[in-house]
């Protein structure tokens, strides 16, 4: 062994470290994956030693070869091994690497779970930091439901460092174990008022993630955000809460308005450009939400443009280029305001960053006008000329076609120069976009019928050309526009001047090197061409030409048969025996024009892409119903799609419903029809214009003429800058024109003509060069409005989207493992979330033998309430509320139905926190009646006499964001629940400080929820509540035998006053001290580190130094502190006694079997036992509340016999061997203190005798 | 969220990598190519932020990065994120190397990349940004260093090793100990 030892740090001195290794790969590096290779084969040595230093060392340097590329997976194992390391040096290294490499599909992740649950207990905080890094890296669904419980307790640590890293952290557990918000989110929404400004920001940070994704769920907590935003300093923060509202905001309009304010006084004090920026952002949101109506916000978006501009103008590129990405946001709802800055956009254009060129051409979007629209393609062709890079061209092409197609071809005013715009684009060599261009042409050709001759000839041009296209054929996607040119060649053949020549440079053998598809419509609109010009030479009686044709095709085709694209191939042979058919036939002089032509008659209409999706299902037809016998339940199905469409908009319901007779059916054509007369959508150029012709079956299908004052002009191959100027010639002369006719006609208005003249032309002025009819796309009768927006269905952010204002239902408590107490609850939250039931709540607190009796009380209860509402409904009568009133139920159905109305109340909690921004003229009466109210709770004490500490002043509690003025009986339906809240406490508080029952969670039955902390002490000013568990920790170093234990307690402020200078003081005993700051007398009180306004509850932690744990203690003391009303302020105290149970002493460590089994051989250990008789609990919840209660782990379990153990903070051992056989419960114990073991039990056998 | 940060030099040989979404190690290496392709042939001028990048994110993602002398750190992040905060945060997190390396430069990065992680893992956590204070970050990262050297590090690993061996924690770290009084025989440990 030794020698084995010796040997081990003699090699331990040859290892490479981590700086050799590096050192060793700059030093080869010709051979460098030969090098590594072999140094992977010394960590492959090195692992399989022993030593954990040395293996530490191969963990360290793997980690590096995989930022390198190489896979380390294989030594995943050894890196559990060196993460379960008690060094922190070496546990550090296991994590990191962990972190590195550990994912979803790692397998031995399963073994860690035990060592990181050990780690995050561990009492090195920084054991615990880097074991919650390391898991935020890799933590699995399986990680995240055995660790959420460990990490919740985590968020409530003394240290802030271990804080606001299990803040963090619940984000990624919430993640892959969704089950886990809701318990946890009470807690976390806690932490946004933690005193460490590093913990807030964490918990901003996880709550703005989750809210980003699920916005709706998180409405409730807009208040909350906008009081930090009104109070807090650090950027981050606000930063984080500015970014969240702007996703808040366009769910609830009413928030908008109040953040404007606020917002606005941001822009204008802050320096930070980074807040600067997300407040224009978020005030861009909230005028988005606004949309329209809201004229004094004009102000609002003046100074956001404003600002903006001074972004984009600032040399910084970062801040210009952040400036035109909200100025886009703005675009979208506002483009007046954005294109008075057109000059500063057309700048960024020449930008040298390109980043900032695409910000600019996004902009560009929504900036045309059928003004302007000529002059910025063309600045932007001039840009595709001079681009270099081919994705800076590509997405300048993609936004050309955008700009120009956008809104059904709105601006452009000719469509020439839209074609020769296209056909210029084909120019650009290497582009992806081909097939884009071509759909362009394609969609133009088809929908503009006017366009069809001069789109012909070019698309002729193109196709004789096309050499100049299809260069280099495999990597240019360009020649797709062929497919586009060779169809409309084909189909519109009838506008070609020389059908022949294009015949005839379809059919080059050139063509063959296309691609198949291409070829294939090449084939099959010669076929087409072929006909026209037959038709053509039929007429004028000269067979010669026509027969020439023929022999063309003849030759020709045999290319194509010969194809290897199954398409050409079968095109081309059934097209060349029709065409041999047909010169057989020629030479019969047999007219055959017309029969051929008819292959091809028709028009082809366009059809929406989406058409076939939504054609609706036919009247009458149900594909849910049977074909023979209809079942029972087939009436409720029908009513199902009714209320879907009840909340869409009556246009759609009208359009959708299916189940319409034929004469509703007649009656809602002709409203169609109407409707599309009138509907602005369907462009009509001027007054004039023609009305909608209805063609036989196509009537749905609306066809919009322009009227034109220039006539069709045809020249040869004008280039689209001719076009421009043509344009701008063409627009002066109207100009001229309509000057002319103004001057004759009014003659007396002349300074309004002046204006006009002056002034820039306005939209409507100008008139479009051609006569152009846009068909649109055809749809079926009927088709459906909307698209559903399929979300993805593996975002894992949907399975979060959860209502956190629910109530928890039992069943939703987290698996509690190690058995460390888990707050689900604590009262600072009774009044914000409502988060459990009363009746879970009575579960907790009392046994199943005592549920009746409880319902019993509810009943009662609800009976009180039932009385207190109908004075309430006076009130609200008087009051003429709008809330709707809680609906009065039957006593049964009361206690389910107490959740709902919660909730409602939180909602309507906000509803008037948002309309209290302009105080209505309703808020300011309701202050008024409040004695009323005052009286309603006085009268509860008589009704309820077996509940004496109700007769405290019942406004005593109330929520943070509750104010004077609020609505009375909201404030009511508040406290009524609270109230309920409050028996429940005291139903705890009957047995003593530690019986608020707690459970923890097996697969068998659920058990009761938990909350750990108990009431201390309270009057009507003021309640102490005390964690059940306070952190034990043991100080290492210099006070060797004392221990300190922190007693974290929160004070919850009762009253309508303020609360302040609280003072705490406790008198010491010999064995227990309260730790005092230095040069403090021993009994001077400890001063509270906040004041308490009305309703807010607050945590103070202090710590106590105890010099021996075998004793349990009780300490008395005192809390004086100063209640300030508006008018006087006065002393108060309150006396509490602190209970320090051995049990307190002890902290949850989990334990090997083995090592269990070791410490029991050791023989160090002085046994003792204790019998409980009449315990009638399931095995699994006696041991949960062992657990609980006295921080044991168990160790092992098998059927009815169990063992456990726990250590002391001073390092005793004990353990328990639990076994249970017909309500009788035996424990044996063993520890090495037999007095503390002794105390231990009695306080053992005092929870189980409570039950 | 952050999804990876990067550190790669002017030739593009990574730093340090922190993927914070997984990504197989082929992967990873073709994202530190195209992000040094996208980032390199940007002047020094332009702007930080950079769209594209197709192999990590989609549209929601940019790129926000910084180029200090011969060293590029790149931040892949959503936008949930304030690229202003973002250019501050790097900035933040290089002055933190600075403190702690004293005048860092890219060797320390390169023969000390675990330090550095240990650095990055006080600033950004998850994916989160943990901490934004440099003062707390250098505190917390010297208090650990402290830890490490009291444990002797790893140049005094051997002799450490050994004493760990000889005064092995018996409850600590067991092994090989048949079960006794209890009487009881489970492979693994109890679901609690």
């Amino acid at each position: 062994m030794a020698l084995k030892i010796v040997k081990g740090s003699i090699d331990r001195m040859f290892d490479k470290n981590l700086q050799d290794l590096v050192r060793g790969i700059r030093n080869h590096k010709e051979d460098e994956a030969k090098y590594i290779s072999t140094c992977i084969d010394e960590i492959k040595q090195e692992l399989k030693q022993d030593n954990i230093a040395v293996k530490a060392n191969a963990v360290c340097k793997l980690t590096y070869l995989q930022m390198l590329g190489y896979d380390v997976s294989w030594a995943a194992f050894n890196i559990v091994e060196v993460m379960s390391s008690s060094k922190f040096t070496f546990k550090r290294i296991g994590y990191l690497a962990a972190s590195q490499c550990f994912h979803e599909g790692t397998d031995v992740i399963m073994l860690t779970t035990n060592q990181i649950r050990k780690d995050l207990s561990s009492p090195n905080q920084y054991d615990t930091g880097v074991a919650l890094t390391g898991l935020s890296c890799f933590v699995t669904p399986d990680l995240a439901r055995d660790l959420a419980n460990d990490i919740m307790t985590l968020m409530s640590h003394t240290k802030p460092y271990i804080r606001k890293k299990a803040v963090l952290i619940m984000y990624k557990v919430f993640l892959k174990y969704p089950e886990s918000l809701r318990p946890a989110f009470p807690r976390l929404k806690e932490k946004l008022e933690d005193p460490d400004p590093g913990v807030q920001s964490a918990a901003v940070n996880v709550i703005c993630e989750l809210a980003r994704r699920n916005p709706k769920n998180y409405l409730s907590l807009a208040p909350l955000f906008f009081k930090l935003m009104t109070s807090s300093t650090n950027n981050w923060v606000l930063i984080k809460i500015i970014k969240l509202f702007g996703a808040l905001t366009p769910l609830e309009p009413r928030l908008g308005k109040k953040l404007i304010e606020p917002l606005t006084n941001l822009i204008h004090s802050t320096s930070a450009m980074s807040l600067l920026y997300e407040c224009v952002n978020t005030v861009i949101a909230v005028l988005i939400s606004l949309s329209s109506g809201m004229p004094n916000h004009s102000a609002s978006i003046q100074l956001c443009v404003q600002k903006l501009r001074i972004l984009i103008e600032d040399s910084d590129q970062n801040l210009k280029y952040l400036g035109l990405l909200a100025m886009s946001k703005i675009l979208k709802t506002h483009p007046k305001s954005v294109q008075s800055h057109k000059d500063l956009i057309l700048q960024c254009l020449d930008d040298k960053d390109e980043s900032i060129r695409l910000r600019a051409l996004d902009l560009l979007y929504g900036m045309v006008s059928k003004k302007n629209l000529m002059e910025i393609v063309k600045k932007l062709m001039l840009h595709v000329d001079k681009a270099e890079g081919t994705t800076y061209r590509d997405e300048l092409l993609t936004k050309i076609i955008d700009i120009c197609s956008q809104s059904n071809y709105q601006y452009i005013t000719n469509f020439e120069w839209y074609i020769s715009i296209l056909v210029e684009l084909t120019r650009l060599e290497g582009t992806r976009h081909g097939h884009l261009i071509a759909s362009q042409m394609l969609d133009v050709a088809i929908r503009v019928k006017a366009i069809r001759g001069f789109a012909v000839a070019q698309m002729a041009t193109l196709l004789d050309n096309a050499h100049l296209l299809t260069g280099n054929t495999q990597r240019n996607g360009i020649c797709e526009v062929l497919y586009a040119a060779a169809w409309i060649c084909g189909e519109f053949s009838e506008h070609l001047e020389d059908p022949m020549q294009t015949l005839e440079a379809m059919l080059r053998p050139k063509v063959a090197t296309l691609p198949g598809h291409i070829q294939a419509v090449y084939v099959q609109n010669a076929a087409k061409l072929f006909a026209t010009v037959l038709q053509k030479h039929e007429g004028e009686t000269d067979s010669q030409a026509a027969q020439e044709t023929s022999q063309l095709l003849i030759d020709r085709l045999p290319l194509f048969v010969q194809s290897a694209n199954l398409e050409v191939q079968e095109r081309a042979s059934c097209i060349l025996q029709l065409v041999k058919y047909i010169q057989k036939l020629q030479q019969k002089n047999v007219e055959v024009a017309e029969e051929v032509t008819a292959l091809f008659a028709g028009e082809l209409n366009p059809v929406a892409p989406k058409a076939q999706k939504k054609v609706p299902i036919p009247e009458g037809l149900d594909l849910d119903a049977w074909i023979n016998e209809p079942p029972s339940e087939s009436e409720s199905e029908d009513e199902k799609p009714k209320a879907v469409f009840a909340k869409e908009e009556p246009k759609h319901y009208r359009s959708r419903n299916t189940e319409v007779d034929e004469k509703e059916l007649a009656r809602r054509r002709e409203v169609r029809k109407q409707e599309q007369a009138n509907n602005p959508f369907y462009i009509k150029a001027s007054p004039s214009s023609q009305k909608v012709y209805d063609a036989p079956g196509v009537e749905h299908i609306p066809v919009v003429q322009i009227d034109l004052s220039v006539p069709l002009k045809v020249p040869g191959m004008p280039m689209s800058d001719q076009y421009l100027k043509l344009e701008e010639e063409r627009q002066q002369k109207e100009k001229a024109e309509r000057k002319k006719k103004e001057k004759k006609k009014k003659r007396e208005k002349r300074g309004k003509g002046r204006k006009a003249d002056s002034g820039p032309e306005s939209e409507e002025d100008i008139t479009p060069a051609q006569h152009v009819d846009i068909v649109t796309e055809e749809m079926p009768e009927n088709a459906l409005p909307s698209d559903d927006d399929d979300k993805d269905p593996n975002d894992p952010h949907r399975a979060l989207d959860i209502d956190l204002d629910k109530p928890l239902a039992d069943s939703e408590k987290l698996p509690v493992r190690t058995h460390r107490p888990e707050v689900l609850k604590s009262p600072a939250e009774d009044r914000v979330s409502e988060s459990v039931p009363p009746e879970t709540k009575k579960k907790s607190s009392k046994e199943k033998k005592e549920k009746k009796k409880d319902k019993e009380k509810d009943r009662k209860r609800s009976k009180e309430e039932k009385k207190k509402k109908k004075k309430h409904k006076e009130v609200e009568e008087e009051l003429l509320e709008s809330q709707p009133e809680e609906p009065v139920q039957s006593e049964e159905t009361k206690e389910a139905a107490a959740p709902p109305t919660s909730t409602s109340a939180e909602a309507s909690d906000l509803d008037f926190w948002l309309s209290s921004a302009p105080v209505p003229p309703a808020a300011q009466e309701v202050t008024v009646p409040s004695s009323a109210v005052e009286t309603s709770s006085a009268a509860v004490p008589e009704s309820e006499p077996d509940e004496p500490k109700d007769t405290e002043p019942e406004d005593t509690k109330s929520s943070k964001h509750k104010k004077k003025k609020q609505k009375k009986e909201k404030e009511e339906k508040e406290k009524k629940k609270k109230k309920r809240h409050h028996h429940h406490h005291h139903h705890g508080e009957a047995g003593g400080e530690d019986s608020v029952q707690n459970g923890t969670v097996e697969e068998e039955e659920p058990l009761p929820p938990m909350s750990n902390y108990s009431v201390l002490a309270e009057n009507s000013f003021i309640k102490m509540m005390r964690e059940d568990a306070e952190q034990v920790y043991d100080i290492q170093g210099n006070h060797q035998d004392e221990s300190k234990v922190v007693v974290s307690i929160i004070f919850e402020n009762k009253s309508d006053s303020f609360l302040k200078s609280m003072e705490f003081n406790v008198l010491d005993s010999l064995n227990s001290k309260l730790q005092r700051p230095e040069g403090a007398g021993p009994h001077d009180g400890l001063t509270v580190p906040f004041q308490l306004p009305p309703g807010v509850s607050n945590e103070a932690r202090f710590v106590f130094s105890v010099q021996s744990i075998v004793m349990p203690q009780k300490l008395k003391g005192t809390l004086t502190f100063i209640v300030k009303s508006d008018e006087s302020s006065t002393h108060e105290k309150l006396d509490f006694k602190l209970h320090f149970t051995c049990t307190s002493y002890l902290i949850t460590t989990p334990c090997y079997s083995d090592a269990y089994a070791k410490l029991l051989e050791s023989g160090d250990l002085k046994g003792s036992s204790l019998r409980l008789e009449g315990i009638n609990m399931p095995f699994h919840h006696l041991l949960a509340r062992i657990c609980f209660h006295h921080h044991f782990s168990v160790v092992e379990r098998i059927d009815s016999c169990a063992s456990m153990y726990s250590r002391s903070i001073q390092g005793h051992h004990v353990c328990l061997l639990v076994k249970t056989s017909d309500q009788t419960v035996s424990i044996d114990a063993k520890c090495d203190e037999p007095s503390l073991l002794g105390n231990v039990l009695d306080e053992l056998k005092q929870t189980f005798s409570k039950c | 969220m952050i999804k990876a940060i990067l550190i790669f030099n002017n030739h593009g040989k990574p730093r340090l990598i922190r993927f914070y979404q997984y990504f197989a190690e082929d992967m990873q290496q073709q994202i530190i190519r195209e992000t040094f392709h996208l980032v390199s042939k940007r002047d020094d001028n332009v702007c930080n932020f950079l769209e594209g990048g197709s192999l990590i994110g989609g549209s929601d993602y940019k790129l926000i990065y910084r180029h200090y002398a011969t060293l590029y750190f790149v931040f892949c992040v959503d936008s949930s994120e304030s690229e202003l905060g973002i250019l501050d945060l790097i900035q933040v997190f290089v002055e933190t190397l600075d403190k702690c390396f004293e005048n860092v430069c890219e060797l320390d990065l390169i023969f000390h990349m675990d330090k550095v992680h240990y650095i990055l893992q006080e600033v950004v956590m998850g994916g989160m940004v943990l901490e934004t204070n440099m003062n707390e970050i250098v505190a917390q990262v010297e208090l650990q260093n402290r830890m490490e050297k009291s444990e002797g590090g790893l140049s005094g690993a051997p002799a450490r090793a050994v004493s760990a061996v000889k005064n092995m924690n018996l409850p600590e770290i067991p092994r090989n100990i048949n079960i006794g009084d209890i009487n009881i025989k489970v492979p693994s440990l109890s679901p609690f």
